[in-house]
């Protein structure tokens, strides 16, 4: 922290409005040498925005951009590059049908000659290894072939990669939502590594304890402001949730001990057995429960999913369903969202048969479900029939929430669901599930998040595509669902 | 005011009624006039058919990128052979041989998706080898000949009120059914959302490819009605008779608003590129160029339309 003192990025009084909405209402925002600098706030507060604005994407309404003492007029993405800045944002950027190695030649056009794939290649797997040993992707992969965890992973080693232009700013948009404990902690340690080297970073997360452990300094931002910034110490949780506004209940559990810690004795829904167990350990849910779906990330938790999904419109072996199902995308773009639509469209198109008057679609029943779900799960807009796209990530993902819970899907599977989604929402979210799961609905939530698990009455581990461990509500503990997840069956 | 006229322009199909409404003019000035309302009345009866298998073509294209149906010009001179040799020339028989043409047509669809489907075929090479299976039916068993329509069947395709075709007043209504169809039911929904996202909609429960089966047997059956009514119009089935509504029936869709990306679609520009399309051809005919410059000058023209049309979708 000996050269702190050297501002390497300033933003001063920057604006932008999209439309009608205005997401930055006059920023100010810096940057040292050497620091690593977290940003935390509710979903809309202006974060994406203000890191699009950094990396040159976004032009400002208004506002000065200093960057190495420098006042940047003419500031694009290409600049931005020049000038060492670098982003991981939060809707992945890779091209699908490129490999590994491929998309890395596409960052660092300086990778010429007969042997750029070699190179490129060997950049981006050296990076890999760096931050996570063990990662198990080679350069010839296709990324459309990576489950999104390790999409991340991919993304999160490029930016770091260096060929002929430096890395100076990494901003990271949360980094870590679709990782699991086990690699978040790797690229974690990896960030405080690269910082005390000189690297910077703009660390954005939801994840409130990965913020106050690995930042020297936070921002918190509300409705398009930084609202403080101050040095890391002078933080905890509570402070921060305070900053934030909004939340005025710290984090309580949210389910009381009042579930009875044996499996319920209402009817079996769910019965399933992942398709690479031989024998053993079946996933069972009974009406009314919540069950979790654990270890590392990509280990078969969505493609079980996946499989109770299908089984619900035709016969499948091994997977009995026994009513209709609804599912909670996780990663939105490519599962969850119509990017035409408007928000109570994309709300409605789960229940059209339950719009119908007769034999047309009402307008009217369709504005109702939407407002109705607008006001129960806060949904920040002014209009729900503006286009879906003009949402914040994490209030489309809601709006992908409201879908499924409007349906009338007794079995609702969520997909690790909760990416992007900030920490006042996830505890609503948390209470809705609960009641909708006392009114009689079963959830099977995968999640790369521990935490979430005590939200759970039963949580099954996942090793290389099969159930390895079966936890009881008390049994549940992160010790046990890591160590589940790496020692194999127990 | 302006507030309606800016609404209007925002609307994708406004610019296709715009050209249409000015290469009619750019044609009446040429005559002094003369013969405007006749041009009007011919244009509709002509667009008719191009009408009906755009909003077929439209169906299929909405379903996402890759869908498109080039087995059209086939089905529809096979089933313009069906539907006259079923008639035989007596009007006793007119509805039995439209039901031989749809079947013809959804027989055409079927087929089509069965290529794209259990052979996973890419649609685009699927319709055009079955449109070849069909040209090569239709030729077996037209035999070349030229089979006339019942004159009851010919005169209804002729029947005007006021100078307004019968058949263009039908297809209105065809096309507003098809509106609604789009927008307030849950097929067209469908077809709306596996356009824009096939995974999403599967993921949010919707039958998919039911839907998909749907549409490649509605937009067969189009064919195979347009087949009919058009050996009906022109007075003999033949099997070149559906020829030039291979790009047609695309133009009109892409001229009229709707995204070939998918997941967009247009009903009313249907009818406005479909007008502008009769009306393009009938203003050069005035102005008498040759046939080379007219093909050119299609071709350029309604490149120039879908660049314009694109042009005013990404500003917004």
């Amino acid at each position: 922290m000996a050269v702190a003192d050297v501002t390497i990025v300033s933003l001063d009084g920057v604006e932008k409005s999209f439309g009608a909405v205005r997401a930055l209402g006059g920023v100010n925002f810096s940057v040292s040498r050497s620091e690593c600098v977290g940003l935390v706030g509710h979903n809309g507060a202006g974060k994406s925005t203000l890191m699009h604005v950094l990396a040159g994407t976004a032009a400002p309404d208004k506002g000065r951009i200093v960057i190495a003492g420098v006042e940047q007029r003419q500031y694009s993405a290409a600049r931005a590059k020049d000038l060492g800045v670098r982003c991981v944002f939060q809707e992945l950027s890779l091209c699908p049908n490129l490999t590994v190695a491929e998309n890395a030649r596409v960052f660092h056009p300086a990778l010429r000659g007969f042997n750029w794939r070699r190179k490129a290649g060997k950049l981006i797997v050296d990076k890999l290894d760096e931050i996570f040993p063990d990662h198990g992707i080679g350069a010839s992969d296709l990324i459309q072939d990576l489950s999104i965890g390790r999409r991340q992973m991919v993304e999160v080693a490029r930016a770091f990669t260096v060929s002929d232009r430096p890395a100076d700013l990494v901003i990271l948009d949360e980094p870590t939502s679709s990782l699991d404990a086990h690699t978040a902690g790797q690229l974690l340690a990896f960030v405080r590594r690269s910082v005390a080297n000189g690297v910077s970073c703009i660390f954005i997360s939801h994840i409130l304890g990965e913020v106050l452990r690995n930042c020297d300094r936070i921002a918190v931002m509300r409705d398009g402001k930084v609202v403080v910034a101050d040095r890391a110490e002078a933080f905890d949780r509570n402070k921060l949730i305070a900053a934030m506004g909004g939340v005025h209940q710290s984090e309580r559990e949210v389910n009381s001990a009042s579930v009875p810690t044996g499996r319920s004795q209402a009817p079996v829904r769910v019965r399933a057995l992942p398709a690479r167990q031989s024998e053993g350990v079946e996933l069972i849910a009974h009406e009314g429960e919540v069950i979790g779906l654990a270890g590392l990330a990509g280990h078969g938790q969505t493609d079980l999913l996946l499989s109770i999904f299908s089984a619900s419109t035709r016969r499948r072996v091994g997977v009995e369903v026994a009513a209709p199902v609804a599912l909670v995308a996780g990663d939105r773009q490519s599962d969850g969202i119509f990017p035409q639509w408007s928000i109570s469209e994309n709300i409605g198109v789960r229940s059209l048969s339950k719009l119908r008057d007769g034999l047309l679609i009402s307008r009217r029943r369709e504005d109702d479900l939407a407002n109705a779900w607008r006001d129960k799960i806060k949904i920040r807009t002014p209009d729900m029939h503006n286009n879906i796209l003009s949402l914040s990530g994490g209030n489309q993902q809601k709006a992908l929430f409201a879908r499924a819970l409007a349906s009338d899907a007794a079995i609702v599977l969520m997909d690790d669901p909760m990416r992007g989604v900030d920490f006042g929402t996830k505890l609503e979210v948390y209470a809705l599930i609960r009641e909708e799961a006392r009114a009689g609905r079963t959830f099977l939530w995968y999640t790369t998040e521990t935490d979430e698990l005590k939200n759970c009455d039963h949580v099954y581990v996942f090793r290389n595509g099969a159930i390895v461990a079966d936890l009881a509500r008390d049994e549940i503990s992160e010790e046990r669902v890591i160590q589940s997840s790496f020692a194999g069956a127990h | 005011m302006i507030a309606a006229l800016a609404k209007l322009a925002s609307k994708p199909w406004i610019w296709s009624f715009l050209g249409a409404a000015l290469v009619w003019l750019a044609a009446i000035a040429f005559t002094a006039g003369y013969g405007a309302g006749g041009m009007l009345t011919a244009a509709l009866s002509l667009s008719v058919f191009t009408v009906i298998v755009g909003v077929g073509q439209m169906f299929v294209i909405t379903l996402g990128p890759g869908n498109v149906d080039l087995s059209l010009p086939a089905n529809i001179g096979l089933a313009s052979a069906v539907a006259m040799k079923v008639m035989d020339g007596d009007d006793r028989m007119v509805a039995v041989g439209l039901a031989a043409a749809l079947a013809s047509g959804l027989c055409a669809g079927v087929a089509n998706y069965l290529l794209i489907w259990a052979l996973r075929i890419p649609p685009i090479i699927a319709t055009l080898s079955a449109s070849f299976v069909i040209q090569s039916i239709d030729i077996s068993y037209g035999r070349g000949l030229q089979i006339k329509p019942p004159p009851g069947f010919a005169d209804f395709t002729n029947i005007q009120i006021l100078g307004v075709p019968l058949i263009a007043v039908l297809t209105v209504l065809f096309t507003i059914g098809a509106g609604i169809a789009l927008h307030r039911m849950v097929y067209g929904r469908s077809v709306l959302a596996i356009g824009q996202n096939i995974r999403a909609a599967r993921l949010a429960g919707l039958k998919v490819e039911p839907i998909r089966f749907l549409t490649y047997s509605i937009c067969g059956m189009l064919g195979g009605l347009d087949g009919a009514l058009l050996a009906g119009y022109f007075r003999g089935a033949n099997v070149d008779i559906g020829g030039e509504y291979l790009l047609a029936s695309i133009a009109v869709v892409v001229i009229g608003g709707t995204s070939v990306a998918g997941g967009k679609a247009n009903i009313p520009g249907v009818w406005g590129g479909a007008l502008f399309l009769v009306l393009l051809l009938t203003m050069l005919n005035t102005f008498g160029v040759s046939a080379g410059v007219r093909l050119l000058l299609t071709g350029l023209i309604i490149v120039a339309v879908i660049t314009a049309a694109g042009g005013q979708k990404t500003t917004r």
